[in-house]
C-alpha cells in the first residue's frame, strides 16, 4: 500500500510536469491556487493524471474540495483504501 | 422483377481546396474587458487569446461562406457548376427554415446542387468533411462543397465572464472530390448527449422572442475542458490509427480552436513528435466554432507552416456533445 509520502511524491512529479511547478514545493500544507499557482484547467489535467498514476476515480465535483496537496493526498489514499 | 441500378462513386476522395473569410474588425482583450470584470492576463492565460474577429453587419453568414467557397472552389480549379451538393455547417445562421446552404449554391455558381445545412456545433466542419467524402464516394455527388462557417458574436453573452472573450466570427470551406489516393482517412466520430448540457444555447427560441437579444451560449468550462482535452485526444488517436497514419508521419495538427489550452493538453496527451506542427490561430482569431479548422488550415499556409501534400489530423469537438476526426492530405 503507498504511503501519503510515496503519493504526495508522486502527486508532485504530476503537478510539476504539468504546471512547471518544482516538486520540492508540493507539500501537503500547500493550497494549489493561493500557494502553487495551479489553475483551475491545470487543476483538471492534475486530475485526470492522478486518476491514471493511481487509478482512482475523482469526480468533476469533488475536484473542488481539494483545495490543498494534503486534501488530494487525502482523497486519493481513501480512494486507493476504500 | 426490375432491378435498381446501383449507384457508384470514385474509389477515392479528398480535399481539393480550401479557403477562408477572416471578418475585417479585430477585437482586442481590451474591447471584451469594458463589459466583464476579467484582465488581459486572465483572459491569455485561460484562453491563449490576444484578439478575435468580430463580423461587420455586412459581413453575414452568407457572404462570409461565399467568400471561402469562392477560395476554395478557386484552388480546386473545379467549375462551381460541377459541385452536386452544398454542405454547410453552422449554428448562427438565425433562421430556422431555408436552409443558408441553397442561397450559397447560388451565389458561388451551383444554383442547382443539393445543399442543406447541419448543426453539428464545433464539430461541424469535420463532419461536413465525412459527409463530403461518403457522397463522393458513394456517388451521389461528384464534388461537394463543404462549408463551416459562424457569427457567433451575435450569441455571445458580452456580460459572461467564462464565455465572452472565446467566441468569433468567420468561415472555412472545402472542396471534396475524387482523387488518385485517399485524401480523406476514415472519420472516427460520435456523440455523448448525456453531456448536452455543458455547452448549449441557453434560451429557446420561444424564450427569446420576446426579447431584444437573440439566444446565447453558455458553456461549463472545466467538465469542457476535461472531456475535450482528455476524450479528444484519445478520439484523435484513433483517427490515426484508422488511417494507417503514424504520429511520426504527420506533418500537422489542427484541432478545432476551441481554447489554447485544451490544443496544448491534447498535444501533451497524444504524444506528437517535435515536428508535428500545431495550429495556433486562436490566438489572433477566437473560436470560430465550425469555422475554426479551415481557418487554421489557412493561417498555416499563409505563414508557411502548412504546405501542399501535408498530412494533418483534424478534429472538430463541441456542443451535443458531439466529435469527428480525420486524417487529410492538404491540396
Amino acid at each position: 500500500m503507498a504511503s501519503t509520502e510515496e503519493i504526495r511524491s508522486d502527486l508532485a512529479v504530476i503537478v510539476n510536469e504539468i504546471a512547471g511547478i518544482p516538486v520540492e514545493d508540493v507539500q501537503l500544507d500547500k493550497s494549489f491556487t493561493d500557494d502553487l499557482d495551479v489553475d483551475s484547467l491545470s487543476m483538471v489535467e492534475v486530475v485526470v493524471a492522478a486518476e491514471e498514476k493511481f487509478d482512482v476515480k475523482i469526480p468533476d465535483d469533488e475536484v473542488k474540495n481539494l483545495k490543498t496537496v494534503g486534501d488530494a493526498v487525502a482523497f486519493i489514499e481513501r480512494g486507493l483504501n476504500g | 422483377m426490375t432491378a435498381i441500378a446501383a449507384s457508384s462513386g470514385a474509389q477515392h476522395a479528398g480535399v481539393l481546396g480550401i479557403g477562408s473569410y477572416r471578418p475585417r474588425r479585430i477585437v482586442p482583450n481590451s474591447e471584451i474587458l469594458e463589459h466583464i470584470d476579467s484582465s488581459d492576463e486572465w483572459i491569455q492565460t485561460r484562453s491563449g487569446i490576444k484578439e478575435r474577429r468580430w463580423a461587420s453587419d455586412d459581413e453575414t453568414v452568407l457572404m462570409m461562406s461565399v467568400e471561402a467557397a469562392k477560395d476554395a472552389l478557386k484552388e480546386s480549379g473545379i467549375d462551381p457548376a460541377q459541385i452536386g451538393c452544398v454542405v454547410v455547417s453552422t449554428v448562427t445562421h438565425l433562421y430556422q427554415t431555408p436552409a443558408i446552404a441553397t442561397r450559397i449554391a447560388v451565389e458561388v455558381g451551383a444554383p442547382t446542387a443539393a445543399a442543406f445545412d447541419v448543426s453539428a456545433a464545433c464539430a461541424g466542419f469535420c463532419y461536413g468533411l465525412a459527409l463530403a467524402s461518403d457522397m463522393v464516394r458513394g456517388g451521389s455527388a461528384k464534388y461537394v462543397l463543404a462549408i463551416g462557417v459562424e457569427r457567433l458574436s451575435d450569441i455571445t453573452d458580452r456580460t459572461d465572464r467564462g464565455t465572452a472573450f472565446i467566441f468569433a466570427d468567420g468561415a472555412g470551406a472545402a472542396v471534396v472530390g475524387p482523387t488518385d489516393e485517399p485524401g480523406i482517412g476514415p472519420v472516427v466520430w460520435g456523440s455523448d448527449g448525456t453531456q448536452h448540457q455543458v455547452i448549449s444555447q441557453k434560451e429557446s427560441w420561444q424564450e427569446a422572442a420576446g426579447s431584444q437579444n437573440w439566444p446565447h451560449l453558455t458553456m461549463d468550462g472545466n467538465p469542457v475542458f476535461r472531456w475535450a482535452s482528455f476524450e479528444m485526444a484519445k478520439t484523435a488517436q484513433q483517427a490515426l490509427d484508422v488511417a494507417g497514419v503514424p504520429a511520426e508521419e504527420l506533418d500537422l495538427f489542427v484541432p478545432h480552436q476551441a481554447n489554447m489550452r485544451i490544443t496544448d493538453a491534447m498535444r501533451r496527451a497524444l504524444k506528437l513528435p517535435e515536428h508535428v506542427k500545431v495550429a495556433r490561430d486562436i490566438e489572433r482569431q477566437g473560436n470560430t466554432s465550425a469555422a475554426s479548422i479551415p481557418l487554421a488550415i489557412t493561417a498555416m499556409r499563409e505563414s508557411g507552416e502548412a504546405k501542399s501534400g501535408d498530412l494533418a489530423l483534424v478534429i472538430g469537438f463541441g456542443a451535443g456533445l458531439v466529435y469527428a476526426a480525420q486524417v487529410i492530405r492538404l491540396p
